[in-house]
This record gives C-alpha cells, sequence and structure tokens, in this order.
C-alpha cells in the first residue's frame, strides 16, 4: 500500500478546454464572442433597415410610377414643416400618448399594488394569469370589439342609457381604447417594481411615525417609479405608432396613420414623417434610462 | 484602457462597415427612375405578351398548369369566393392562393414585391401598373371568352395604352348613395344630403384620395361654370374647389369606411350613427341581409356618380402565367362571371352572364345591357399632370389628390 | 402587513374593477361569436352557432394558425439564442458599450411597428429579392425575432443579477471549462426565466400583426388571416370565434409558465419589458 496520495492527471488539453482557458484570460473576448451573434443580428437586421428607410426620407417619388427615385434632398422635411396637418397630427399623437399613459398608470396601480403586497401568493398567481391572458386575444377582435362598443347601439351606450348619457365621443373613446389596450403592460412592471421594495421600508417608515398614505407618497411611489417609466415606455410608444385604432375609433389621424398611408404611393414623406416618433422615442428612452427604468424591466 | 478602447473601435468598424456595405449594395441596384408618361408603350407583339413559361396555344397552357398547380392572386374582398374558385381548381388543377388588398394602393403596392401572377385592378392603380411593368398586355387570343364581354368595357382608357389591352374586366359597379329610409325624405335622389351639412354628424364616407372624384361630380351640377368634364382631370381652380367642398363635409362625417370596415357601415347605418353616405352593392346586400334588414335605400343620384371596373391584370414575370392565363379566361366566363357579379353585386362583364343568373332579374338590377345608364358613372381612373384636352399638363396628379386628401382630413 | 384595513378594502375594490374593465371586452367578444348577424349590435338579436361549425369547415384557418405556430416556434428559438448570448454578456461581464446593448436590444420593441416593419420591408425588397431570397416563413421569423430579443434578454439579464457570479467562478476554479460551467451551473439557474421570457416571445409572435403585414407577402398567419377576413364581412363572425378559441386555449400554457417559474417577477419582468412588440 502506497503512502502516496492518488493524484488526479490534469485534464486533456482538447480543442475545448483551450478555448475555454483562452477566454478566461480574455474576458473582453469572451463577451465579444457572445454578443457577436446578437449584436450583429440586431445592427444588420435591424439598424441596417432602418437606415435603409431613413435613407428614403432624403429622396423623392417619380409621380406616375410611384417608384422611389434617389434624388437626395429635403423636400420631404420642407413638405412636413410648412403643410399644417402634419404638426397638428405629430402633436394630436404625442399629446394622446402622454394621456394614456396617465390613465394606465393611474388604473394600474392599485391592481398592481394588490397583487404584489396585499394577496395571497395563490391569488397572486391567478391574478398574474389574468392579466396576461387578455395579451393573447387578438389585437384586431378587441380594435373591433372596442368600435362596436363604443358605437351608438354599442355595449358601452346601453351601459349608460339608464343614466341618461349617450356613448363617449370619438377622442374620449380612442382614449378608452388605447388605455384598454396598453394596460396589462403597464400592470407586470408596476407590480414587479411593487413586490421589490422590502416590506422593511415601510414598516420602518410606519415606526418613524407615517401613516399609510404618507409613507405611500413619499417611500412607496418614489421607489416604484422607474417601474412606472418602464411600463410608460410601451404605453407611449404603442400609442406612437399605432394606425388602426384612430381611423377605426375616431376617424382621426395620427402619426402612425399618416405613415401607413403613405407608405407604397409616398415612401419617402412616410420615412421623413417617420424620424418624427424615432427621435420622440429615442429622447424618451434615453430619459427613461436616466430615471432609472431599464433596471426597472 | 487602451485595449479595450481598441476593441470597441473594432466593434464601432465593424458597424460602420455593414451600413456602409448596405448603402453600397442599395446605391448600386438599378435605379427606377422611370419616365412613366402615360401614353408610352408600343404595337403588342406577339413577344409583349409572351411571359416566360406561357404556352403558346390554349392546349399547351392547359397542360402547364396543371404542371404549375397554383395560381397567386391579389384582389378585392370576395373576389375569389370560394363557389368559383372551386370548380376552377377542380378544372384547371391550379389552386387559387389569394391576398386581399385594402385599397388600390396597396395592389399597387403588393404587385411591386412580384409575388403575386395577377390582380384584379381599379382604374386608379392599373395605369400605374402598366406604367411601372408590373403587369403584362393580354394576348386575347388566348382568353376565348373576351369576345362576349360587353363592348361599353372593352378598349377603356384605364386598361388600354395605345390599343393595347392589359386585362379582363371583371364587371362594373357604381358607388351609390345610400341612406336610411326612414330618416331622410322618400324621392331622394341627389347627393345633396352628403354635401350640403342637412345630415351633418351623420355622414359614411369611403375613406381614399379617389373620393376627391365624387366631390368634382357634384361640382359639375352645381357648379357648371368651373367646367369641369372628366372629374379626375382636374385643374388647379377645379382641385382647389373640390378640396375646399371636401373640408366642409369632413366634420359632418361620422365615421369613415374602406376595404376592412363592410361590416363597420352596416352596423352604423343599422343603429342610426350614419343615416346617408356613399356605398357599394356590396354592403347594400349584406344589409339587406342582415335580421331584420337594415332599411336603407340604395340609387345612383341624379348628378351622377363615381363607378369601378375592375380589369384582371396578369404580372409580367408571373411564376404561374398558365394557371393565370387559364383564370383570366374563366373569371370571364359565363358561369363563372355570372356568380362573381351576384356575389358582390355589380354588373358582369360577359353578356352571356346574364342568363345564367339566379336571380333573372340581376342584369336588369345592376343594368348590365343599358349602356346609357352607364353614361354618367366615371370608372375611377388614375388622375395624371396630362389633362388629355387643350388644357395641356396641368392637372393635377395622384401625388397632390393624396396629399390634399391628409389635408382634408386633418 | 404594512397597509391599513381602509386601504386593503379599497385595493381590492380598485383590482375587481380594472379586472372588469380588462375582461368586459373579452365577454363582448365572446358574446359576438354567437351572433346571426354581421353588424355588432348591443344587445345580440339573434343567437346561433353556425359560426363555430363554418370555422372548423374553414381549411383557411387552419393553415394560417399553423403557419403562425410555426413562426412562433422559429422567433423564440432564435430569441433565445441571441437573448441568452446577450444577457450572458452583459451580466456578466463589464465593458465599454454595456449600457448601449440594453438600448440597441429595447429598441425594436420601443420603436413603433410600423416602422420596424416599413424597413424590414424595404431591407427585403431592396436588398433581399435582388438576391432572391423573398418573402416566406423566414421573413416572417426574422421580424418577429427581432423584437422577441429584449423578452428574453431582459429576463435572463434579472436572474443572472440575481444568481451570484461566484458560483461559476467556483465551477472554473473546480476545473470546469466553458461549456460545462454553462451547462451544469449557469443554465439551470436560467432555465425557468428563459421559459418565461420564451412563453412570452411566443405569445407577442403569435399575436403581431403590424410587423408581419410588411414581411409576409402571400403567406398568412393568424392575424392576418383575421385581418382579411374583415375585408369579407359575410362570414366576419368566425373571426370572433376564432378570437375566442386562442384566448381559452392560452390559458393553459400560461398557467402552466406560471407553475414552472413559479417567480411572478420572472414573468411579470418579462412581460413588462417585452409586450410592445404588438405594435
Amino acid at each position: 500500500m502506497s503512502s502516496v496520495p492518488r493524484v488526479e492527471p490534469p485534464p486533456r488539453a482538447t480543442p475545448g478546454r483551450r478555448l475555454s482557458s483562452f477566454f478566461h484570460r480574455h474576458p473582453f473576448g469572451r463577451a465579444a464572442s457572445l454578443l457577436a451573434a446578437p449584436i450583429g443580428w440586431l445592427v444588420v437586421v435591424y439598424l441596417g433597415s432602418l437606415v435603409l428607410l431613413l435613407m428614403a426620407a432624403f429622396w423623392e417619388t417619380e409621380p406616375f410610377t410611384n417608384d422611389v427615385v434617389r434624388n437626395w434632398n429635403l423636400d420631404n422635411f420642407r413638405r412636413l414643416l410648412e403643410q399644417d396637418v402634419y404638426r397638428d397630427v405629430a402633436l394630436r399623437t404625442i399629446t394622446m400618448a402622454g394621456l394614456v399613459t396617465i390613465a394606465d398608470a393611474v388604473l394600474a396601480f392599485p391592481i398592481a399594488y394588490y397583487m404584489a403586497r396585499v394577496a395571497r401568493p395563490r391569488t397572486r398567481e391567478i391574478l398574474v394569469v389574468a392579466i396576461l391572458t387578455p395579451l393573447w386575444a387578438s389585437y384586431l377582435v378587441k380594435a373591433f370589439a372596442w368600435n362596436a362598443m363604443l358605437g351608438n347601439d354599442g355595449f358601452i351606450g346601453w351601459l349608460l342609457e339608464p343614466f341618461g348619457i349617450g356613448p363617449p365621443g370619438d377622442s374620449v373613446g380612442l382614449w378608452l381604447t388605447f388605455t384598454y389596450f396598453w394596460l396589462p403592460f403597464m400592470i407586470l412592471p408596476v407590480f414587479t417594481g411593487l413586490e421589490r421594495i422590502p416590506n422593511s421600508l415601510l414598516e420602518a417608515s410606519g415606526d418613524l411615525g407615517a401613516r399609510s398614505l404618507r409613507t405611500f407618497w413619499k417611500v412607496t411611489l418614489p421607489l416604484a417609479f422607474p417601474a412606472v417609466v418602464a411600463g410608460s415606455i410601451f404605453t407611449f410608444s404603442l400609442t406612437l405608432g399605432d394606425f388602426i385604432l384612430p381611423t377605426l375609433i375616431a376617424n382621426e389621424q395620427f402619426i402612425g396613420t399618416v405613415i401607413y398611408n403613405e407608405r407604397s404611393a409616398g415612401l419617402p414623406l412616410a420615412a421623413a414623417f417617420a424620424m418624427v416618433p424615432i427621435i420622440v422615442m429615442t429622447v424618451y428612452l434615453v430619459v427613461a434610462r436616466r430615471l432609472g427604468a431599464f433596471r426597472a424591466l | 484602457m487602451s485595449k479595450a478602447r481598441w476593441r470597441k473601435a473594432r466593434w464601432v468598424g465593424l458597424a460602420v462597415y455593414c451600413c456602409v456595405a448596405l448603402l453600397a449594395a442599395t446605391s448600386c441596384g438599378s435605379d427606377d427612375d422611370d419616365d412613366g408618361s402615360a401614353g408610352g408603350g408600343t404595337t403588342t407583339t406577339a413577344a409583349d405578351t409572351q411571359i416566360a413559361g406561357l404556352g403558346p396555344t390554349l392546349e399547351e397552357i392547359k397542360q402547364k398548369a396543371r404542371e404549375e398547380g397554383e395560381v397567386n392572386l391579389v384582389i378585392w374582398a370576395g373576389y375569389a369566393d370560394k363557389s368559383w374558385a372551386k370548380p376552377f381548381t377542380q378544372q384547371t388543377g391550379c389552386k387559387v392562393v389569394t391576398k386581399d388588398g385594402a385599397s388600390s394602393d396597396d395592389m399597387v403596392d403588393l404587385m411591386g414585391t412580384g409575388a403575386y401572377d395577377g390582380v384584379s385592378a381599379s382604374g386608379d392603380a392599373t395605369l400605374r401598373l402598366i406604367a411601372r411593368e408590373d403587369v403584362a398586355p393580354v394576348n386575347f387570343d388566348l382568353t376565348p371568352n373576351y369576345a362576349d364581354v360587353f363592348p361599353g368595357l372593352k378598349d377603356k382608357s384605364y386598361n388600354t395604352v395605345d390599343g393595347v389591352g392589359y386585362g379582363v374586366p371583371h364587371g362594373r359597379g357604381p358607388n351609390l348613395l345610400v341612406f336610411r329610409k326612414d330618416k331622410l325624405p322618400a324621392g331622394t335622389d341627389s347627393w345633396a344630403p352628403v354635401w350640403d351639412g342637412s345630415q351633418a354628424g351623420k355622414l359614411s364616407i369611403y375613406d381614399n384620395p379617389i373620393y376627391i372624384a365624387d366631390a368634382a361630380v357634384y361640382l359639375m351640377a352645381t357648379q357648371p361654370d368651373l367646367g369641369i368634364e372628366n372629374p379626375y382631370k382636374l385643374d388647379q381652380k377645379q382641385f382647389d374647389a373640390a378640396v375646399d367642398l371636401l373640408k366642409e363635409q369632413k366634420p359632418q362625417i361620422a365615421k369613415y369606411w374602406d376595404g376592412t370596415t363592410y361590416a363597420d357601415q352596416v352596423t352604423t347605418f343599422k343603429s342610426g350613427e350614419t343615416t346617408v353616405g356613399t356605398t357599394w352593392p356590396y354592403q347594400t346586400n349584406l344589409m339587406a341581409a342582415e335580421k331584420p334588414p337594415v332599411p336603407v335605400t340604395s340609387l345612383k343620384p341624379k348628378e351622377g356618380t363615381t363607378g369601378w371596373s375592375d380589369t384582371w391584370m396578369i404580372a409580367k414575370n408571373a411564376a404561374h402565367p398558365n394557371c393565370m392565363y387559364l383564370w383570366l379566361n374563366y373569371i370571364i366566363s359565363p358561369e363563372a362571371n355570372a356568380k362573381v357579379a351576384e356575389y358582390f353585386g355589380e354588373a358582369p362583364s360577359n353578356s352571356k352572364a346574364c342568363a345564367l343568373t339566379k336571380d333573372a332579374n340581376h342584369c336588369d338590377t345592376y343594368h348590365a345591357t343599358d349602356e346609357a345608364w352607364w353614361e354618367d358613372v366615371y370608372y375611377w381612373d388614375t388622375p395624371t399632370t396630362d389633362c388629355g384636352d387643350d388644357r395641356g399638363e396641368v392637372c393635377k396628379a395622384y401625388e397632390d389628390w393624396k396629399a390634399a386628401w391628409t389635408e382634408i382630413k386633418g | 402587513m404594512v397597509e391599513s384595513p381602509i386601504t386593503r378594502v379599497l385595493l381590492r375594490v380598485g383590482t375587481g374593477l380594472t379586472l372588469a374593465f380588462i375582461y368586459v371586452p373579452l365577454f363582448v367578444i365572446a358574446i359576438y361569436a354567437f351572433n346571426e348577424n354581421i353588424s355588432l349590435t348591443w344587445p345580440v338579436e339573434s343567437y346561433t352557432t353556425k359560426w363555430f361549425r363554418v370555422a372548423w369547415e374553414d381549411e383557411s384557418v387552419r393553415d394560417a394558425l399553423l403557419l403562425s405556430l410555426k413562426a412562433a416556434f422559429g422567433a423564440t428559438a432564435i430569441a433565445l439564442v441571441l437573448g441568452l448570448l446577450a444577457s450572458l454578456a452583459v451580466a456578466r461581464y463589464s465593458f465599454f458599450g454595456r449600457e448601449t446593448i440594453s438600448f440597441l436590444v429595447i429598441l425594436p420593441i420601443a420603436l413603433p411597428g410600423i416602422i420596424t416593419g416599413l424597413a424590414l420591408q424595404a431591407t427585403i425588397l431592396n436588398v433581399l429579392s435582388p438576391l432572391g431570397i423573398s418573402f416566406s416563413i423566414w421573413t416572417i421569423i426574422i421580424g418577429h425575432a427581432t423584437f422577441c430579443i429584449v423578452v428574453v434578454y431582459n429576463n435572463a439579464v434579472a436572474r443572472l443579477r440575481r444568481v451570484a457570479g461566484s458560483l461559476e467562478e467556483a465551477s472554473a476554479d473546480l476545473g470546469a471549462g466553458s461549456w460545462q460551467t454553462f451547462r451544469y451551473v449557469t443554465f439551470p439557474q436560467m432555465r425557468s426565466a428563459l421559459l418565461a421570457g420564451g412563453l412570452l416571445a411566443f405569445a407577442l409572435s403569435f399575436d403581431e400583426v403590424i410587423v408581419t403585414v410588411f414581411t409576409s407577402g402571400a403567406q398568412q398567419t393568424l392575424p392576418i388571416w383575421m385581418l382579411t377576413n374583415f375585408g369579407r364581412p359575410r362570414e366576419l363572425p368566425i373571426v370572433n370565434v376564432v378570437a375566442l378559441f386562442v384566448i381559452v386555449a392560452s390559458i393553459v400554457p400560461v398557467w402552466i409558465a406560471q407553475r414552472v417559474t413559479r417567480e411572478p417577477t420572472a414573468v411579470g419582468g418579462a412581460a413588462g419589458a417585452a409586450a410592445g412588440a404588438r405594435k
């Protein structure tokens, strides 16, 4: 019997292990190789396509055949600035996006809070499923259902009849519809954000003498704010680009509808107008990141 | 950390390279500046109508079609319903695959992708398709049923260029005035309620720039000194008048409708949200089929109206040209054309179809043989700068119509 | 519990009202599936079940459903791989431009769908078509995968941040190569997060219509099929039937996902981050 302990031979230097060792010594190399595929995809497929589209903004259409002619000029932008209608449409869209975001935030908070802090785990699970299920209901079918509900003989009119009020007007109806559609996208991040607040903080606030409203205002709300901003990215951007609901529900032109209408015979103009939501959302994302929304997603 | 900077620079460089490569790739692609003059075109030679893969005789076409097995069509909703598409497949072995176009613009767009064999294009799309060379002329020797088409539908300006025909007509129909029997006087026979504000807040209007022509039609009667003769050839003064009229109308509109919201128009007339507007026989049939039926009357007003006659065209680079030619011939055959006309609610294009409609009076109801009735129906056409008369090239093109429509909608 | 009883009652009421708000339109859709008329007035005048039979016999529904499922699987698979790779890089290493990665990944979902759709169509028409690649299920999958990446990515990053990297270092210390560490240490911890992200990516792709309109060519996914049928009002109510079917059919997978992940935050985070792609 030998008293020399058995030594494991070192692992064989297979190519795989050599690669692992290399990456271990060059962490950036590992990160880069991991990122190559996803970033490559996003840059080439997505950004590349965006650049292609935006290049068209500087071109023009041959009036009869609607072909895109590669004459670099700024005519499209001039037209967007000169004709009032485009400015009106842009302002209308952005205003609605803001109002919808506020409505969704207000509507989402109670249910998110309940799910996060009050409900029992079993109830919470059920509620999460309940919130997610409508996402599977087709967008189009919901759109036409809301259109029907807001009509003269629609569901909402029927509900309000005993109170003597008629169905809501076009813009109000549209605002309600948008609020409805994007609500789950606000509830879930807020729910996640509220869940993360440790109970101890709220208890401490109570111990320091704050009643529940003050605790809510001074502690809960600021801590949940990044989550609200995260949710608002979606409510805002979805409203900004929608082109089906404004025409269907309210006969109004939004940025999305103008782009959609111009997409075939007037692609350069559509591309130029598309800069508006791109710029708005980029600014929004930058601000949102500052406010911590990306960590709350 | 210069090493990190260097690596970062490499990634940035790669991204820039990709963008530049893309730019180069697309810039080196063929430039599409077609000088699309509406009148351009040469006389048909056998070569013009010859599409790659097309058989030279009917027999060979039928054989090759069986091998092709499929035809891809861009259509207005309902133009290839099972009730006549299925017999076609059984007869020819070509499966009918369709894509609905929501509007003429949509159809021009779709045909531009090159993924389809044919299209049922309205007059506001046909000339554009021809100018873009997305469609080929039709050899009518290979579509024998064309001989029976009503003369009033042959050689129309929107599908025949320099004597060269580019398609076969599907049928024809008018844009009708529709109104609630109980909300408007029984004898209403004019477009006036749609324009004069008497039904403000209750209008149902077609959402498309081509509707400007309807304003022009009304102006032909109410402002004759504008001198409008063709509602698609409007010079600046006439165009401005039409646009002003439309801007006055806009606040009175309750709901727009288009190719995806036929059912919505039925609903709004049923509930009384809209009491008067424009429609197609398609919707009036739907309204009549409701339980209970929607109480409306529809008619062609005394000022005349716009209308449409769609042309089936074949793509220049059709992947299944033989099946497409068989479809072209089939859709204007008396049996199919009769079914088509009754389904959609329009006048058939084949004179022999009248004997085959289920409703013996169909052709009478839809004025299929009454050419005089169609005199004041102005088929959808593509507005171009060429006024076609001694005014010269001062008319507004479709581009301007689109811009104006966006402005009108506000 | 920190909240006062009154607060809790108010919260329950608020929750109830919000749930009612969310579900009433779905209930309306369900009722309309039995509506004989194509007009959508309320209350429904005559009921029928014939649309269920019509929908059942319609081949195009089945084809569309199949295509939607295939596209969703494809898009989810790609999104899983790419999202996983990106999340591993971002959560475990710090390097220049890390912040930008999050920005880039979220962009396809934060920008309106019509812009993404137009851009992709421009690429397909101008770059891919000349090369002979035209519209097919692959163009649909590429479009969907692009905005689904963020769903998986966010979920995965959140999970990786919660799970200490020290376990992986320990694994390496014990002699495991990169792949072994990933397979035996990292991946098992991320499994449920990936599942949650994958399920949401699947849902997003399945119901997506805007980008799909631009990238599908002649193909019909289920939402495109619905759009087509709105223009064929004679059989319009079958769209409601199909929608009802999808809603009901989805409850089970969502429920299973919930139980498997057992971490509502995983699902919540993913959904919250992800949903935008609808439009």
